[in-house]
Parts: structure tokens; C-alpha cells; sequence
């Protein structure tokens, strides 16, 4: 079960502020979810490898190194302009992000 | 020409090959419609009427002279407002990034306007592409076109909706538990999930990047053959894209699929099955075994934990990766925080909706210290299981055959306030998100109310060949026996 506890440190962890309302809402709504989510624990996973994706299963080449065109050459090529990688900052000196201050005195 | 809801792929470019028509007339006809009968729908976002018209007048121009034209051209698509299109707002269905105005434009739209296509605007979604009905939108629902107090389906609900109402001729979604199928379903077209890997992720707004897929929506079989053809392929700038070999899709479909084996899991048509969907699916079958096919009963044992599963993987990507919207370098950033930290959460409060924050908590808390191996992990060895299932069933049949959704399009408001509920219409989809196989909606039949059913066909991996072959003798069944 998760507790107003748990909501209040996910939350911090997920830099979310919630309101009040939301809070409730998220501690009903998360156990409903949990709950139903448990039904997992009735498999034995003991022996079995996790999965993270799937492209491991349908790889074609067999030496180890399925995904080796996915490396590049190691050398320079042009990335986004400075300026459009700039362009939808909420706030800029025009060469760097704003931001409010970081180090509290 | 004609009407332009029963155009089709084939038939735009036919038409324009032909000079029945230009690209720019072709525009201006269906910005026409999409401005008398969007707004009852709600399908489209944003429409990028200078970059369509410049791809028209390209077009127009390479007819003019006689050169050869591409492949697609003149062909009008809608785009899902999570891809990338440079110089176009594309807001993934969100406050947070109701002002973005995109740097690049996503692999799968740029190879589209290279083959000719033209991009009528971007369509509304869930938010993050976070839902089942539309409902989640940053902005407003989408309604249904065959049922206005329905929802479209989710999350590509606009880039189904806009097909079935003939506002654009194709259009591309995102399916990472079902969100091109589900509403393909809904709305009564045409939706195809590729394998994992087969087209480019690259400029798609990430949802939960081991499950996230880029497919076309259609009115036909053959429209999405031809759409996968012009987008697949590697990327070398999605370094999940597979290095194989891309079929001439379209020029198989038509071809006999006698001897097929299609398994039929038993798992997919227990409890929870409308029985007007099963009957329609049941139909659908028939048609198959008519067809020379062999219909084989098979299990996919796991099935029940896929819901489950989904949620703890997909939700834990997601809250990694919606990490970045933190209101520094671009998208929504609230005013009057005093430190940085202040800052990040107003910003992520105010531009997230409920249904994102939702799978953000429920993600970071099955990643978080101590929980880790007991959700997280626990899903990713079921996800194990569940990809073990295919595989066995894969060993007998070349095509698995269910309902795409447990119901009928249902009405808006319905489930919107029970997440469960919500997930559940995703219950036939999610796995092959997890397992990472092609798969298809076809429309089937429909209910007696007149709602659009779905038949999804499943296939092993890069075999879209066989999947849009199997759909394509669904189709073409029901188009005979309904004429």
C-alpha cells in the first residue's frame, strides 16, 4: 500500500508539486493500480532473464555484435545551430539558458 | 475527381499522374473540408497550410515540366501532433509544449514529403500519447466521426479520425500499447504497428522508447503498404532502426495466402468480449479459412499479465524520459519561482495533465530505491514470458488472428474518471508493444448501433508481408459481402 508518505517522496523525486486534491486522488488512484498490478507476484520469475527491449530477440547475426552498425565513425559532424537549439528557451541571455538561482544563501 | 472521403493513396496519385487534378487544387479541397467539418471533430491541432501549399507547388511544378514524380506525390497525410516537423508547433497533445516550434523534422514525415506526401497539419492525441479515448489532450477531445458522443479511440484518436472522415487521405500515429490500432478500430480504418525497429523513432516525442512504434493509418490495406514502404527502414540516427531488408509491401497484397496457418489464442476471446465483436471476429475467421487458411486453436498463457506488465515498463520510460520537460530549454517555463527546483515543479504542475502525472508517480515509484526488483524488474521477466509465448506460438502458425479491442467505441466520459478501466481497452494490443511483432486492425464488420469492429492480425517479426496480406483477404471479404 502506498501512504500520503510515499505520495510526498515520489512526488519530490518526480519534481512534482500536486495539490491538495491531487494528492488524494494520487494516493486512490496508484493503489487501485498497484493492486491490480500484484497479480504478477503469482508468477515464479526465479529463473528468468529480464527483458529490456526487444530488438535482442530478432537479431538476424549471430557473433555477439548484432548491433554494430548502429556505432558510428567517431568523428565531427555539424549539430543544430546554436541559435534554433536556442529558439524556444523561455529564457535566454542569447548564448546561454536562464534559469532562477541554483545555490541558495 | 472524386469525393475526396473515398480517396485512397492509390487514387491520389493516380490522379494527379493522370492531371485529373494538381497538388494545389488537391490542398485548398480538403483545407476546404477540414474547415467545415473539423471542427465538429476536433481532429487536427494545428495546420501548416505555407509548408503544404510549397510541397503542392512543388509538385505541380515537376508535372508541369513532365518530370518523373515521386512516388507519392500530391498524396495530403495528417501527421500525429508527437512527431517532429520543422518550423510547425508540435505539442505532443500538451500545455507543456503548447508553444514548441520544432528544429527538425522526424525521419518517418521527412521520407514521406521526400516521396511526395503532403503534410496537411498535425492531429490531436492523448497527452504524451497517454490514453485510450482522446480524452487526455492538453487541448480538447477528439470525437469519433461514425458516432459524435463516442470517443475516436486513443491515443492516435485524431490521426484515425481525420482517415475515417476523409479531412486528409492517410495520416501517421504512434502505437506503444495499442494507440494506432485501438482507435484504427474505433474509427473503422485501416492501422498498422510495424516490428519494433522497422521505422525510425527519430523525431517522435518519447513515450516509453523500448515500446514506442511509428505507423500509418489508411482506408485501405494497400494505402498503408504503401505508406510503410516510403517510411522504413534504418536510420542512422535511431540506433534501434534494424539494418534488414524492406519489402515492396503493396505489390504483395492481393497475392493467395492459401495454406497460411493462422493461430487463433484462446486467451484473447474469454470473458470481457463483446459478443457482437466476437461474432464479427468470428466472421472475419471464416473468411480466412474460406481463403485456403488453416485455422489453428493456440495459447498464449501470459496473456492476463500484459496489462500489468505495460504498466510498470511503460510507465517507468516514461518517467525518465518526460524527465526533460523541465521548463529550461524549451516549452512552458511558470513565472515567480525563486530557486531552480521551485521552478521545475510549477512548471511541470501547471503544463502536465492528470493522466501524465498519474504514469509519472506510478513510473518513478517503480524505479525507486527498494521497489526497483519488485515492480520494475518483476515486469521486465514477465515481459520475458510474454515475448516466450510468441515465440512458441510462432513455432505452429505464420499469423495470429484476435479482436483489436474488446468493444466497440464507447462513449465519451465513460471511463474517463477510472484509469483501470481505461487501461483495459488496450488489452489485446499491449503485448505485441512488449513483444515488439507487427500488427494490424482491419475493420470487420459492425455492431448493430452501426460502430465501427476491428480484426488485428499479429505476425512475427519484419513480416508485415504476411500481416498486410491476411488483412488485405479480411478486407476484400467484407467490401464483397457488403456491396
Amino acid at each position: 500500500m502506498v501512504s500520503e508518505k510515499d505520495v510526498s517522496y515520489v512526488a519530490d523525486l518526480a519534481h512534482l508539486e500536486l495539490t491538495a486534491e491531487e494528492r488524494v486522488r494520487m494516493l486512490k488512484d496508484l493503489n487501485s493500480i498497484l493492486g491490480f498490478i500484484e497479480r504478477l507476484n503469482e508468477l515464479d520469475t526465479s529463473k528468468v532473464e529480464p527483458m529490456a527491449q526487444v530488438a535482442s530477440r530478432y537479431s538476424t547475426k549471430k557473433d555477439g555484435d548484432a548491433f554494430g552498425y548502429a556505432m558510428r565513425a567517431d568523428e565531427l559532424r555539424p549539430s543544430l545551430p546554436h541559435q534554433e537549439a536556442m529558439q524556444n528557451a523561455p529564457q535566454t541571455d542569447g548564448t546561454f539558458f536562464k534559469v532562477p538561482k541554483v545555490i541558495e544563501r | 475527381m472524386t469525393a475526396l472521403e473515398t480517396m485512397t493513396v492509390e487514387s491520389t496519385r493516380t490522379a494527379i499522374l493522370e492531371k485529373q487534378t494538381t497538388a494545389s487544387a488537391l490542398v485548398d479541397a480538403f483545407y476546404k473540408k477540414i474547415e467545415a467539418n473539423d471542427p465538429a471533430i476536433g481532429a487536427y491541432l494545428t495546420l501548416c497550410k505555407d509548408r503544404a501549399h510549397r510541397q503542392a507547388e512543388r509538385i505541380d511544378s515537376l508535372a508541369d515540366r513532365g518530370d518523373a514524380l515521386p512516388p507519392l506525390a500530391g498524396v495530403p497525410i495528417a501527421i500525429k501532433d508527437v512527431l517532429t516537423t520543422k518550423g510547425v508547433r508540435t505539442t505532443a497533445g500538451s500545455k507543456i509544449l503548447d508553444n514548441f516550434i520544432a528544429p527538425y523534422t522526424a525521419t518517418a514525415v521527412a521520407r514521406l514529403e521526400d516521396a511526395g506526401t503532403i503534410v496537411l497539419g498535425k492531429t490531436n492525441c492523448d497527452e504524451f500519447a497517454m490514453g485510450s479515448s482522446n480524452e487526455n489532450s492538453g487541448f480538447h477531445p477528439v470525437k469519433n466521426p461514425r458516432d459524435l458522443s463516442r470517443v475516436p479511440g486513443g491515443s492516435s484518436g485524431g490521426s484515425a479520425a481525420v482517415v475515417a472522415a476523409g479531412t486528409a487521405v492517410a495520416s501517421l500515429g504512434s502505437d506503444t500499447g495499442g494507440s494506432i490500432r485501438q482507435p484504427g478500430a474505433f474509427c473503422g480504418v485501416v492501422g498498422l504497428k510495424p516490428t519494433y525497429g522497422r521505422v525510425s523513432r527519430y523525431g517522435l516525442i518519447a513515450f516509453a522508447s523500448s515500446l514506442d512504434h511509428v505507423g500509418p493509418f489508411g482506408k485501405t490495406v494497400n494505402d498503408v503498404a504503401l505508406i510503410l514502404q516510403h517510411m522504413a527502414g534504418r536510420d542512422p540516427m535511431d540506433s534501434s532502426s534494424a539494418d534488414l531488408p524492406i519489402s515492396d509491401y503493396a505489390s504483395h497484397i492481393g497475392e493467395p495466402i492459401t495454406g497460411l496457418r493462422i493461430g487463433i489464442p484462446k486467451e484473447y476471446f474469454g470473458e470481457g468480449l463483446d459478443p457482437e465483436v466476437r461474432a464479427a471476429v468470428e466472421t472475419g475467421i471464416q473468411e480466412l479459412a474460406k481463403a485456403g487458411c488453416e485455422i489453428v486453436d493456440i495459447s498464449l498463457p501470459h496473456t492476463e499479465y500484459a496489462i500489468p506488465t505495460y504498466y510498470l515498463i511503460a510507465t517507468a520510460e516514461a518517467s525518465s524520459n518526460l524527465a526533460r520537460f523541465d521548463g529550461v530549454r524549451y516549452g512552458l517555463r511558470e513565472r515567480g519561482a525563486k530557486t531552480l527546483a521551485e521552478m521545475y515543479r510549477k512548471t511541470r504542475d501547471a503544463g502536465f495533465g492528470t493522466e501524465v502525472k498519474r504514469r509519472i508517480m506510478l513510473g518513478t515509484y517503480a524505479l525507486s530505491a527498494g521497489y526497483y526488483d519488485a515492480y520494475y524488474l518483476k515486469a521486465q521477466k514477465v515481459r520475458s514470458l510474454l515475448a516466450r509465448d510468441f515465440d512458441e506460438a510462432f513455432a505452429k502458425v505464420d499469423a495470429i488472428v484476435t479482436p483489436t479491442t474488446p468493444t466497440p467505441a464507447f462513449k465519451l466520459g465513460e471511463k474517463a474518471d477510472d484509469p483501470l478501466a481505461m487501461y483495459l481497452a488496450d488489452i489485446y494490443t499491449v503485448t505485441a508493444n512488449l513483444v515488439g511483432v507487427p500488427g494490424i486492425t482491419v475493420p470487420c464488420g459492425k455492431s448493430r448501433e452501426g460502430l465501427p469492429i476491428g480484426l488485428q492480425i499479429l505476425g512475427k517479426h519484419f513480416d508485415e508481408v504476411t500481416v498486410l496480406k491476411t488483412a488485405h483477404v479480411v478486407e476484400h471479404a467484407l467490401a464483397a459481402s457488403t456491396a
